[in-house]
């Protein structure tokens, strides 16, 4: 049962490794995107359409084909997101809070909008998108994984997808950390002016960031939708995963190598109500709350601490004009 | 970029920030804004129905106005959204990014409930009101007051925090809709105190809606006159422009930023008060449907004006009532308004940067190359 605990904490994980992820490479630069809930629904969306588009002209699923298109239309999609968001930010200087709030009224819609009618829209005589051949080529395990027992179930059972993400976060640690481009990248979100005056292009840092960050958490959704849900898309499924994903970054005190280990204890925490016994439906609810007042607490925590090395960067939520010094 | 320094390279253009800009060029400039957004929608609208842009548009009309009724929930609906925007508008004014409405709405609706469900049966009418709007103001007041707090005591990311409270108000909302479900183990309350009305706000004039409005119209002027005429809205702007400056001239900024939370969650409770009580006249997790997000760019695009959210709130909900209406009819999903108004308010943010800053081209100098 613990072995399936491990399992099913890590499956939720995942996605809030990717948005984490993302928006950790986002907010080193000092862009706060609250749109990352939104990216992340655009992200499994247009994942969804890359693959029901396929599925629906392909007389065959060629495997390699029915990852590679939706992959490749979620990149498109999120990265659309993430341009938006910076061209609005950074070009035009407009205010981060609004710009991401707006990201995902817009973002969300757009995921749920699509997932509602898009057989209308393309005319198909299907009654639900069901992508179960997609995402059967998405959910190809290592073979050799259900032979080693519960070794093999807990570390080597999951989808290429899962393994990507944790050694996205782990490059991305590798990144900030050691070498020149992340430290540039850092000093950038720590104070841009400084970072200008060095010669550091503030604008095209940010630009980068946000949108390597925003295809980043696209990714998420097009985990959540091909693997954890089978392929099935159903509208709000989703839910509160990008917001959690965010509270995720905080919990990981901006650190892509830690939001590796928070992103399981995250996903532990959604699920953990399932697996204590004669919980009422009222009690599980509470049980939800973990994550967020968990947060919360890390959130008083470090700003009470005042450690430098944990602190979010100097000018996250501000937008640079280099003419206002 | 080129590292051939031989000639000194003028760019095409520079940005500058503009020095001031007459209101009316300001205002033509978002009125512009605006029409084009709505040029985008209507395209956006005619790729995916097929349809000619002027019935779209007339579609979209007849959904928000088309019926006495549509009116009456357009104008209900606007005067909660202008509810919450009032309520987060003193808060950003300071610069404190409470994103947290939606769970401060909740809690004070939550708080109505209690009421209603408590003491609907045992408890006089005109006491049970008094005891609703107390504890939904309390409610709304404590939950925007924790997150103020930390802020002024220990400098906490409010914008976070804020997030986070929202999903615990919701997750506190889910438990007592399980406990308090109609039947059991439902899971949904289902209307309170259907038959006697207990806690209702009353209808004026065979209007349900009339007293929300009425109750939001004031708060708007009341608003209005606490920003522009009244010492502590003074106190807030001068914080939220410069916090040193505040120091030095000897406001307590850790004073002003709890006690405008409070009000900011005050008429939070209120706004989580209309809705239950005057309004659905039920709770779900889902009562305050995204308006607490949606409020923070009603009241930023209107420029933290209270009158002139009024107009951007009405924007809104027209847009969104009449994308619903084209949903509606051309058989698609409704989150369609959800896109429209995302598009309206790229627009908008994007305006504004034409309002406060300005492109000079480079002038070309005689006989110089290019």
């Amino acid at each position: 049962m613990i072995v399936a605990f491990i399992q099913r904490a890590v499956v939720q994980g995942i996605p809030l490794l990717f948005g984490s992820t993302g928006e950790i490479i986002t907010e080193k630069t000092g862009n706060l995107n609250l749109g990352t809930a939104g990216v992340m629904y655009v992200g499994g969306m247009t994942g969804v359409i890359g693959a029901f588009l396929y599925e629906q002209s392909a007389e065959t699923i060629n495997p390699v084909l029915a990852v590679l298109i939706p992959m490749l239309s979620c990149v498109l999609g999120s990265l659309f997101m993430g341009l938006l968001y910076s061209f609005l930010t950074v070009t035009l200087r407009a205010n981060q809070n609004v710009t991401g709030l707006a990201l995902t009224t817009f973002g969300v819609g757009f995921g749920n909008f699509f997932g509602g009618s898009l057989i209308k829209l393309t005319g198909s005589d299907t009654p639900s998108i069901t992508l179960t051949q997609t995402s059967n080529c998405f959910k190809q395990a290592l073979p050799f994984a259900d032979k080693l027992g519960w070794f093999g179930d807990v570390f080597l059972s999951y989808s290429f997808l899962a393994y990507m993400a944790v050694a996205i976060a782990l490059i991305a640690s590798f990144f900030f950390n050691r070498t020149r481009a992340g430290l540039h990248l850092r000093a950038v979100g720590e104070n841009p002016a400084t970072a200008d005056a060095a010669g550091i292009s503030v604008s095209k840092y940010k630009y980068l960031a946000t949108c390597v960050g925003s295809i980043i958490a696209g990714f998420g959704g097009l985990y959540y939708v091909m693997d954890y849900a089978c392929g099935v898309w159903s509208n709000d499924g989703f839910g509160d995963r990008g917001w959690l994903a965010i509270a995720l970054v905080i919990f990981a005190i901006w650190k892509p190598s830690l939001s590796i280990l928070g992103s399981m204890i995250f996903g532990g925490l959604f699920i953990v109500h399932n697996y204590i016994p004669n919980l009422s439906m009222s009690m599980q609810e509470i049980f939800k709350m973990t994550p967020y007042v968990v947060t919360i607490v890390v959130l008083i925590f470090i700003s009470m601490r005042r450690k430098r090395e944990n602190q979010p960067p100097a000018s996250l939520g501000l937008s640079y004009f280099r003419e206002e010094r | 970029m080129s590292s051939k320094v031989n000639k000194v390279h003028e760019p095409l253009f520079h940005i500058a920030k503009r020095t001031g800009i007459p209101t009316w060029l300001s205002w033509l400039i978002r009125i512009l804004s605006v029409a084009a957004a709505l040029v985008a929608c209507a395209v956006v609208t005619v790729i995916l129905t097929g349809e000619n842009p002027i019935s779209v548009y007339a579609t979209m009309i007849d959904g928000a106005i088309g019926t006495k009724r549509r009116v009456w929930s357009l104008l209900q609906n606007t005067a909660i959204l202008l509810c919450i925007s009032l309520a987060v508008t003193p808060a950003f004014k300071m610069k404190f990014w409470n994103i947290g409405a939606e769970g401060q709405v909740l809690m004070g609706g939550l708080a109505t409930t209690a009421c209603m469900i408590l003491f609907g049966e045992s408890m006089p009418s005109l006491l049970l009101y008094v005891l609703i709007i107390v504890t939904s103001i309390a409610a709304g007041a404590i939950w925007a007051f924790i997150p103020a707090f930390f802020k002024a005591k220990w400098n906490t990311n409010e914008t976070l925090f804020t997030l986070m409270m929202n999903y615990i108000a919701m997750q506190i909302v889910s438990y007592f809709t399980y406990i308090w479900s109609v039947p059991k183990g439902s899971g949904q309350i289902g209307v309170i105190n259907a038959a006697t009305r207990a806690g209702w706000l009353p209808s004026i004039g065979g209007n349900a809606y009339l007293i929300n409005i009425i109750i939001v119209a004031v708060l708007t002027v009341g608003m209005y006159v606490y920003l522009k005429y009244n010492k502590h809205g003074y106190e807030l702007s001068v914080v939220g422009e410069s916090e040193n400056t505040a120091k030095y001239i000897g406001i307590n900024v850790k004073k002003v930023i709890m006690r405008t939370m409070l009000l900011s969650g005050a008429i939070c409770g209120i706004a989580g008060l209309l809705l239950v009580s005057g309004t659905d006249h039920t709770i779900t997790r889902n009562t305050v449907e995204g308006r607490g997000f949606t409020a923070i760019m009603v009241s930023w695009l209107a420029k933290f004006n209270p009158v002139y959210m009024i107009l951007t709130s009405l924007l809104l909900v027209f847009l969104q009532k009449g994308a619903i209406e084209i949903s509606t009819i051309f058989g698609l999903n409704d989150s369609f308004s959800e896109i429209i108004t995302g598009i309206i308010i790229f627009f908008i943010i994007g305006s504004e940067f034409f309002v406060n800053y300005q492109i000079k081209f480079r002038e070309s100098q005689k006989g110089g190359n290019k």
